[in-house]
C-alpha cells in the first residue's frame, strides 16, 4: 500500500475533490503560491488556477462568511483557516450562521462548507497560536467536527466531508503533517461519526483524538512492557460522537483514561467521561481518569510549554493509578 | 476635514527641527535594529531560538515614526515586526534578546509570550495578541481612556498592510474617528502579507485613502525615507495632541528578509525584486543624507557599526547567561493574585 504523509493525504484528497466536482474551490490566506501555512495546498494553484484556489485577504470572518454565501449560492467551498486560534475571528459566522442556516430556514438552506483548520501546540508558538478549540465547536448543534490522526483517516474523512450537506470543521494537527502512513489506492471513505480502535487491548481503554492518539499509542507500548494491555480508541469525529465504540471498549476493559491536549475544565474529554458514566457505569472497576493540558495559556519557553502538554508518561501514570 | 495626501519629497532635517544628534541617534538605532535582526537569524538557525521575526527594510519607518513621539510617555502598540520601534522608544538590545530566548528576566512576558509581542511597562509599550489587527481596537480604547482622563498622551499603533483587511482595523478606525481620539495609525506597507501581495489584499493603490471613510486624514509617505516619515508622524502627533483626532499614515516600504523563520520567500517573490529594494535600503538612504550634510564620515560610521555589533554580542551573552523561568512558575499569571 502506498505511504503518504498526513499533509500529502489531505492534498491528494483536495486535488481529487477539485477534479471531481467543479463546484469545489479552495479559499484561504497564503494557500496559493505559498501553498498554505503548513504546505497542504502546495501545487494546487498551478494545477487548478486562481478561480479554484483563491488567496484571500487576512479576514477570517469574510473567509467563512463568504464561504457560507458561496455555499448558499450553489458552490462547495473548502475554506482554510490558518489555525484554529484565528477561527475565533470567524466564530460568529461559524456558530451563528453556518451552524444554524439549515435550522433557521426550516430545513430549506444547506451550507455545504468545509472549514479546514489546525489545532494544537508543541511548536513554541505561544499563547494565541497553540490552542485546541475543536471541542468548543463540537458543542454546537449543526456543525460536524472531525479530527483525523493518520493519513488514512485524513483522506477518508475529507472524502466524507466533501459529500456532506452539513458544514464540517475539519481539524488537523500542526505536528502531524509529516507523519507517514498507508493510504490505499482503492477508493474508500471514513464515515463521519465512527471512532476507530487503533490498538486492541484488554486491560484499559485510552480514548484520545488528533495527536494525543499517538501519545496514547506510545504510552500503550510502554505499558505493554509491564504487562498492561491498553486499547486505544481514536475518536476521529467529535460530533457526531461514536459513543458505541467507546463504551464497547470500556465494557470489555473495565477501565478508562480519557486524554486530550487541550484544557481540562469543560474540555471535550468531559463529554467522553459522561458517556462512559451513562453507559458503562456498571462495568467500571475504577473511576475514569483524565489526562489533559495544563490550565494555562501556552507558554513560549520550551520547558514551560513541554510541561503544559500531556506526554506519554502522564498517560502511563494515569493508567497505573487505575490498575 | 478629510484629506488624503501622497508625499514624496524629502524635507531637510533642519526644516523638521531635528538636530544633528537626533539624526545620528536615529541612524544608530536603525543600525542596531538591523544588527539585532541579523543575530536573531543566526540564533534561530543555530537552534537557540525556535522562531525569528525581524524588521530588515522597515527600520526607516519604525525608528523615524517613533522618534516623533514623546518616547516613554506616549503609548505605543507595536506589532511583531516592530523591533525598530521598541528600540527607538527605549528597549535595550539585552531586553530584546531576553525576549527572543524566553528567559525569566524578559521584561515583555517573563518567557511566556512569543518573541516580537512587545511589552514594556516603564516605556508604555503595550503588548498584543497574535491575531493581526487586534491591537488596533486596543489603541482606540487606550486613546479613549487618556482623552476621558484629560491627559495629553498620544497613542501610536502599528500594523502591516495585511492587517488593514481585518475587521478590527475598520472597526478601530471608525471608533477612533467617531470619538476624535488622539491616535496615530501607522501602517508599514511592505507590499506583502506573508505571500499575499497587496493587489490581493486591497483593491486600492494607496491604503491611506481608507482614512477618508472614517473621517480623518490619511497620508502616504515613502517609508524608506526616514525624514519624510518623521515629518508626517510629527504632524499627526501634533494634531492628536491638539485634540484634532486621528491620522492614518501609510508608509510604503519593503521587507528585505523572509516574513519569519517559518517562511520561504522564494515561493512568491523574485530575488531581483528583493535586490531592487535592497538598493533603496532606508539605512543606506539616511547614511547618504548624513554624509551629504557632513554629519557623518567613514571613520565615524565604522565606529557606530562597531558599537552596535558590540552591543548585540553583549546582549546575547547576557541573555544566554540569564536563567530560564522556574518550572514551578509554569502556572503563574493565569488569574490575578495579590502580591
Ligand atoms: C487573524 C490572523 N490571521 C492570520 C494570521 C497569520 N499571519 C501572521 S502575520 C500575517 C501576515 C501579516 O501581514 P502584514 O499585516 O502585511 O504585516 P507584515 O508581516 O507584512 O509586516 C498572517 C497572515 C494572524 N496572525 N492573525
Amino acid at each position: 500500500m502506498p505511504e503518504l504523509t498526513y499533509r500529502e493525504a489531505i492534498r491528494e484528497t483536495l486535488r481529487e475533490a477539485l477534479n471531481n466536482d467543479n463546484r469545489v474551490f479552495l479559499m484561504g490566506e497564503d494557500i496559493g503560491a505559498y501553498g498554505g501555512a503548513y504546505g497542504v495546498t502546495q501545487g494546487l494553484l498551478a494545477e487548478f488556477g486562481e478561480q479554484r484556489v483563491k488567496d484571500s485577504p487576512i479576514a477570517e470572518s469574510v473567509l467563512v462568511g463568504a464561504g457560507i454565501g458561496a455555499a448558499m449560492g450553489g458552490l462547495r467551498p473548502i475554506v482554510e483557516l490558518m489555525t484554529i486560534n484565528f477561527s475565533l475571528l470567524a466564530s460568529d459566522q461559524i456558530v451563528n450562521a453556518a451552524a444554524k442556516m439549515l435550522f433557521m430556514s426550516g430545513g430549506q438552506i444547506t451550507v455545504p462548507l468545509i472549514i479546514r483548520t489546525v489545532s494544537g501546540g508543541g511548536n513554541q508558538l505561544g499563547a494565541s497560536h497553540s490552542q485546541c478549540l475543536e471541542g468548543w465547536y463540537a458543542q454546537v448543534p449543526g456543525l460536524k467536527v472531525v479530527s483525523p490522526s493518520t493519513p488514512y483517516d485524513a483522506c477518508g474523512l475529507l472524502r466524507s466531508a466533501v459529500a456532506e450537506e452539513t458544514p464540517v470543521m475539519f481539524v488537523e494537527h500542526s505536528l502531524l503533517y509529516n507523519f507517514r502512513g498507508p493510504v490505499p489506492d482503492e477508493y474508500y471513505t471514513v464515515p463521519i461519526g465512527e471512532a476507530d480502535v487503533k490498538r486492541v487491548g484488554s486491560d484499559v481503554t485510552i480514548v484520545a483524538h488528533l495527536r494525543m492518539v499517538h501519545v496514547a499509542l506510545q504510552a500503550a507500548e510502554e505499558l505493554a512492557e509491564e504487562g498492561i494491555e491498553a486499547e486505544v480508541v481514536d475518536l476521529r469525529s467529535l460530533r457526531p460522537l461514536d459513543t458505541d465504540t467507546i463504551n464497547e471498549s470500556v465494557m470489555k476493559t473495565n477501565r478508562a483514561v480519557v486524554v486530550e491536549e487541550g484544557w481540562k475544565t469543560g474540555g471535550f474529554g468531559a463529554e467522553v467521561v459522561s458517556s462512559i458514566m451513562e453507559h458503562s457505569f456498571d462495568y467500571l472497576d475504577a473511576p475514569v481518569a483524565r489526562v489533559a493540558g495544563q490550565e494555562v495559556p501556552m507558554p513560549y519557553n520550551r520547558d514551560l510549554e513541554q510541561a503544559a502538554i500531556p506526554r506519554p508518561g502522564d498517560v502511563v501514570a494515569a493508567v497505573k493509578s487505575l490498575v | 476635514m478629510t484629506t488624503t495626501e501622497r508625499r514624496l519629497r524629502t524635507p531637510t532635517h533642519e526644516a523638521l527641527g531635528l538636530t544633528a544628534d537626533d539624526l545620528l541617534s536615529m541612524y544608530t538605532v536603525m543600525r542596531l535594529a538591523r544588527a539585532l535582526a541579523e543575530r536573531m537569524w543566526l540564533l534561530q538557525r543555530g537552534g537557540k531560538t525556535p522562531f525569528a521575526v525581524t524588521a530588515e527594510g522597515h527600520e526607516g519607518v519604525q525608528v523615524a515614526s517613533a522618534w516623533a513621539l514623546d518616547r516613554g510617555r506616549d503609548m505605543v502598540l507595536p506589532y511583531y515586526r516592530d523591533l525598530g520601534v521598541v528600540l527607538a522608544v527605549g528597549m535595550s538590545a539585552k531586553e530584546v534578546m531576553l525576549n527572543a530566548l524566553g528567559r525569566a528576566a524578559d521584561p515583555n512576558s517573563g518567557g511566556r509570550q512569543l518573541p516580537g509581542h512587545w511589552f514594556h511597562a516603564e516605556l508604555n509599550i503595550v503588548s498584543g495578541s497574535s491575531p493581526v489587527a487586534t491591537q488596533i481596537p486596543h489603541a482606540a480604547g487606550i486613546a479613549l481612556a487618556s482623552k476621558l482622563r484629560g491627559e495629553e498622551t498620544v497613542t501610536a499603533v502599528y500594523f502591516g498592510d495585511g492587517a488593514t483587511s481585518a475587521g478590527d482595523f475598520h472597526e478601530g478606525l471608525n471608533f477612533a474617528g467617531v470619538h476624535r481620539l488622539p491616535v496615530v495609525f501607522i501602517c508599514e506597507n511592505n507590499g506583502y502579507a506573508i505571500s499575499v501581495p497587496s493587489s490581493k489584499q486591497a483593491a486600492v493603490e494607496d491604503l491611506a485613502v481608507r482614512a477618508a471613510g472614517y473621517g480623518f486624514p490619511g497620508v502616504t509617505v515613502d517609508g524608506n525615507d526616514a525624514l519624510a516619515v518623521y515629518g508626517a508622524t510629527r504632524e499627526a502627533v501634533e494634531r492628536a495632541r491638539a485634540g484634532e483626532g486621528p491620522t492614518f499614515i501609510e508608509a510604503k516600504t519593503y521587507r528585505l528578509a523572509p516574513h519569519t523563520s517559518a517562511d520561504d520567500d522564494r515561493l512568491y517573490r523574485s530575488p531581483e525584486e528583493v535586490e531592487a529594494w535592497r538598493r533603496r535600503d532606508p539605512i543606506e538612504r539616511l547614511r547618504a543624507y548624513l554624509i551629504e550634510w557632513d554629519l557623518l564620515d567613514k571613520r565615524k560610521d565604522e565606529a557606530i557599526g562597531a558599537t552596535v555589533v558590540e552591543e548585540v554580542e553583549e546582549a546575547v551573552r547576557l541573555a544566554e547567561a540569564s536563567p530560564e523561568p522556574e518550572p514551578e512558575s509554569a502556572l503563574q499569571h493565569v488569574f490575578y493574585e495579590k502580591g
